[in-house]
């Protein structure tokens, strides 16, 4: 099982299970800022669990940091099937919250994965948003849910970017 | 000269935005910008909870940087050669908090100023033009 079960279970927009088990984290080391193994692994799961995975503070639901709320909305936005999107609250465990910084050497809170690859933070969200960049990345990616929305937006943002071309 | 290179230092240690300083000296030092623009929005984040006990005013920026030095590098090489610029006062606690990076070149700042110049030109032109026809 991953260190970050319990943030998964709680923060995942999916009710994969109920655990049956509580799982008692140990001890953070205060002394240990590196990247401990254990911690390396962790984050290996939970990069791994789901194609579209996001470093938060707090949940999709209730995000507690204004650049989290912005990049929800944007996946949201930009169609991400929920069942193939996972968030991770950081501020529900400290060892990811340092851990992930190290990780993907970026050190700041959200951070999205797409297919295990690190895409950036909440600026080049952003802008990946607008310039139409990232719906390229979702659909190549194959997380959009199939849905007419989501098919509008991209083919906006798709016209969007075209236009953009052309005045280049 | 010591005296006024002791005055200097004073005004530094004086100065009311020594955070705002370090990231202009950095930046400039490291990128030389042709443009550069600091803004501190701390205020607007006075009061989340991660600033309780945090007496600094100078938590949140959000900067604008334009410069060759960003030439054929990806956004994410570029906001981490900036992040790297200042991982002391990111790390260092009442420190940065959060950052907001917008970084382009040129090139890039150019093409994107006479995007939305065509884009206005146009609604503009549009305007006119339904207006020709409601009279």
């Amino acid at each position: 099982m991953s260190l970050f079960t319990r943030s998964l279970l709680r923060a995942t927009t999916r009710q994969p299970f109920t655990p049956t088990t509580t799982r008692i984290l140990p001890p953070t080391s205060f002394l240990a800022r590196y990247l401990s193994d254990s911690t390396r692994a962790a984050i290996d799961n939970a990069v791994a669990s789901s194609p579209v995975v996001l470093f938060m503070k707090g949940t999709p639901e209730f995000p507690q940091c204004g650049f989290s709320r912005a990049s929800i909305q944007v996946l949201g936005l930009q169609g991400v099937d929920p069942q193939k999107f996972t968030a991770f609250n950081v501020l529900e465990d400290d060892e990811l919250r340092q851990g992930i910084k190290e990780y993907s050497s970026w050190p700041t809170i959200p951070q999205l994965y797409v297919n295990k690859e690190f895409v950036g933070g909440c600026d080049i969200l952003m802008s990946m948003h607008s310039s139409g960049e990232l719906s390229e990345l979702f659909e190549k990616a194959g997380v959009l849910a199939p849905s007419e929305e989501s098919e509008s937006t991209s083919s906006t943002s798709e016209a969007e970017k075209k236009d953009s071309t052309k005045t280049e | 000269m010591i005296r006024l290179r002791r005055l200097l230092s004073t005004m530094a240690a004086a100065s009311p935005t020594p955070m705002e300083d370090i990231i202009r000296r950095k930046i400039t030092e490291t990128l030389n910008p042709v443009y550069l623009e600091i803004y501190n929005d701390s205020h607007k984040h006075a009061h989340h909870a991660p600033m309780r006990g945090v007496t600094s005013k100078e938590t949140h920026f959000r900067l604008e940087i334009i410069s060759e030095a960003f030439e054929k590098k990806t956004q994410m090489a570029r906001h981490r050669s900036i992040y790297a610029l200042l991982k002391d006062e990111m790390n260092e606690e009442g420190g940065i908090h959060a950052l907001q990076l917008k970084t382009r070149t040129p090139k890039e700042a150019e093409e994107q100023a006479a995007y939305k110049l065509a884009k206005a030109e146009a609604k503009a032109e549009n305007e006119s033009r339904k207006e020709a026809r409601s009279h």
